[in-house]
């Protein structure tokens, strides 16, 4: 019998995770109103759960499972661990929030951990099929979150556009791995890629099929040209969701890219490398430049997230190991940062009231000096200056393409980040030298306002000691992209 | 002339008469049950050529559950089909375009490309083709297929999530609390003063004078 040699351990974070948003699911039904704290405290015991079992199925090697549909290597252990302390400290920050706007309740938590699932899917995706399959997890349940505030017009707005657009690009996606089918006969990651090099391949399909993939790609990542949806999709969807999706999900498209372009299609690199160096370099120059009008603090992250999904496609396209490398770190090391921004929104919004006005973070240090510091920390990392991880980031990834022999182009994107700076620079001098409008007390809640100073530490440690959290990334990739 | 030759002349014959009745019907339901005539004499002609998991899906899925959704929408809007054919003679010209090129293509094709088609059960005649497609769906593709059954789910969770909300005009009461009524709860005594008798108020002066 053909099952009868499946290994299944590799996929059992998956398997948990599935039964466990199940028993969430099953167990809401006889909740009263008053007990729903259950659902707090069960999603976050199951996401515990999952990164021990990560980080027990985890080896240093490759191994493949379901026919070769099912990859686990280091990269995807990383990933997944860093998936799932996103989600931790979303659930964390997004408790008090979530609760004023009548959306505690199981959807919620369900979604949201069926959307970890799909990013666990598609970073430990072999072959396009689950890939896709994978994908199509996570977006679904991204547009039923950002959905999910249903009495709100922006909320729905939101929701409705990021489906469509999103399903306009997975339709796109869809059709170049048609097409590198066709040219190839193949779905699976490494043989697309064997056959390709033996010269058995139609490449005229498979260049057809590769821009369209690299389209696809672009628009899940944000980067302009394709990003039309992130500053609709961030501002229109409840905060906690946005934080969601501003951080998780991009570390499944960094794995997404990397692996198809990498890993499946490494001998096109010279077609792909031009693509992603204009995606980059647009990505970088639009998203910049234009968050410099937003009033908005969620359209300004918006604007921010683009630009830096332009740095993280740069890496890639250096295409080597030290690129890869420095595009993980990047990935990883954004999420502290996304995170700590969105945390502050959530800091500043009560019940009836969001504080996503630039306005509201006025005098941020002089109500809180506490806060004012996070509030700093974030902003320097996310402006890239020293002492903090975004300034290691930017660094490593520059290296990379400096070391790919790329002068120029570092040139430009270094000159585009100073502009950057601006906005980042603004909000600094809003908390720090302007007074407060309101006096309002900030969010009471305890847990959260302890994550976020810890979020703010953990920027601070890893710009003076990122090290070890380096090697670790380079380790990763050396182990998983062996050519 | 072999049986399975007279077969598919029937079923062939039925699929057509019934797919021109589908267009010319006058009433949208009988359009609709031809329509479903055409499915099943389809499916029968997916059967004569051996590719049974084709037929039985386009009866399950088409017949059983679509044309079935489709029926009841069409049972349930009231369809002027007058309205609906006013505009057919103007269209008749491009529609006769259009249905000219296809037939010109399809005969094309079976002229060109006829030659080297071998009829489906010489390809896979020893398996059934249901059998073969469940075997790798529940082997090689059973990764892919288990998630698929998982974004159903998410479909599911996310439907109710967006559309499932309590009613406000809704009359149910639970009949435990209404058991657990007292009449302390509902019910209050006030002790009424007797009055005077006031005088009838004056009509309003505020109101306008006809």
């Amino acid at each position: 019998m053909m099952l009868a040699g499946l290994n299944i351990v590799p996929a059992l974070p998956e398997t948990f995770l599935l039964c466990a948003v199940s028993v969430l699911l099953m167990l809401d039904l006889f909740l009263k109103e008053n007990s729903r704290a259950i659902l707090l405290g069960g999603s976050l015991l199951s996401l515990i759960v999952t990164a021990l079992i990560v980080l027990n199925v985890g080896e240093s090697g490759v191994i493949y499972t379901f026919h070769h549909m099912y990859v686990l290597d280091p990269l995807a252990t990383a990933m997944k661990l860093a998936a799932i302390a996103t989600v931790f400290v979303i659930f964390v920050y997004g408790t008090q929030y979530v609760t004023d706007r009548g959306m505690f309740k199981s959807e919620y938590y369900a979604l949201m951990l069926f959307a970890l699932m799909g990013i666990c899917v598609l970073v430990s995706a072999n072959n396009f099929l689950s890939m896709y399959v994978g994908l199509e997890l996570l977006s679904l349940s991204s547009y039923a979150l950002v959905a999910l505030e249903r009495d709100s017009v922006k909320s729905t707005e939101a929701g409705m556009k990021y489906f469509v657009l999103g399903a306009l690009a997975s339709g796109m996606l869809l059709y170049g791995i048609s097409m590198v089918y066709g040219g190839t006969k193949s779905l699976d990651v490494n043989e697309v890629a064997t056959i390709i090099g033996s010269g058995a391949a139609n490449m005229v399909l498979v260049k057809i099929g590769l821009v369209f993939i690299v389209a696809g790609l672009a628009f899940k990542l944000g980067a302009v040209p394709f990003h039309m949806w992130v500053p609709d999709v961030y501002h229109g969807a409840p905060t906690a969701v946005t934080m969601f999706v501003s951080s998780a999900p991009k570390l499944a498209a960094f794995v997404f890219v990397s692996r198809v372009l990498g890993q499946a299609l490494p001998a096109l690199h010279g077609e792909w490398q031009q693509m992603l160096m204009v995606l980059a370099v647009l990505s970088i120059a639009i998203g910049n430049i234009t968050a410099i009008a937003q009033t908005n603090l969620k359209r300004m992250f918006a604007y921010s997230a683009i630009s830096h999904m332009g740095f993280v496609i740069l890496g890639v396209m250096v295409n080597s190991q030290a690129g890869y490398a420095a595009s993980a770190f990047y990935v990883i090391t954004y999420m502290l940062m996304t995170l700590g921004g969105f945390g502050l929104i959530l800091l500043l919004t009560k019940a009836g009231f969001e504080g996503d006005q630039l306005s509201d973070l006025k005098g941020l240090a002089q109500r809180s000096p506490l806060f004012g510091g996070v509030l700093l920390l974030v902003m320097f990392s996310m402006a890239g200056i020293p002492s903090t991880v975004g300034f290691i980031s930017k660094f490593s990834v520059l290296s990379a393409v400096l070391a790919g022999g790329n002068v120029a182009l570092a040139v430009i994107v270094v000159l585009l980040s100073v502009i950057g700076a601006f906005y980042y620079l603004r909000i600094v001098k809003l908390a720090y030298f302007d007074a407060p409008e309101s006096t309002a007390e900030l969010s009471t809640d305890k847990g959260m306002k302890f994550a976020l100073v810890v979020n703010g530490l953990f920027i601070l440690a890893l710009g003076i000691l990122p090290q070890s959290l380096l090697d670790y990334c380079q380790q990763v990739v050396l182990a998983s992209f062996a050519s | 002339m072999s049986f399975q030759d007279i077969v598919f002349i029937v079923f062939a014959a039925i699929l057509l008469v019934s797919g021109f009745r589908v267009v010319t019907s006058k009433n949208p339901v009988h359009a609709a049950l031809f329509l479903v005539l055409a499915f099943v004499s389809a499916s029968a002609l997916w059967l004569l050529i051996e590719a049974e998991f084709l037929g039985i899906g386009l009866v399950l899925i088409y017949v059983g559950a679509v044309m079935v959704l489709f029926l009841f929408v069409v049972m349930m809007l009231n369809i002027d089909i007058e309205l609906l054919r006013k505009g057919f003679w103007k269209s008749l010209p491009l529609a006769a375009v259009v249905a000219a090129i296809m037939v010109s293509e399809l005969i094309l094709l079976i002229k060109v490309r006829g030659a080297d088609v071998k009829p489906a059960n010489d390809v896979m005649h020893s398996a059934s083709n249901s059998h073969a497609l469940g075997k790798l769906l529940y082997s090689d593709f059973i990764y892919p297929f288990e998630i698929a059954a998982v974004i159903l789910l998410v479909a599911l969770v996310a439907a109710v999530g967006l559309t499932f909300r309590k009613r406000k005009d809704s009359k149910y009461v639970d009949p435990g609390k209404q058991a657990k009524v007292m009449r302390a709860d509902r019910l209050k005594v006030l002790r009424v003063q007797s009055e005077k008798f006031l005088e009838q108020p004056q009509p309003n002066a505020d109101t306008p004078a006809e």
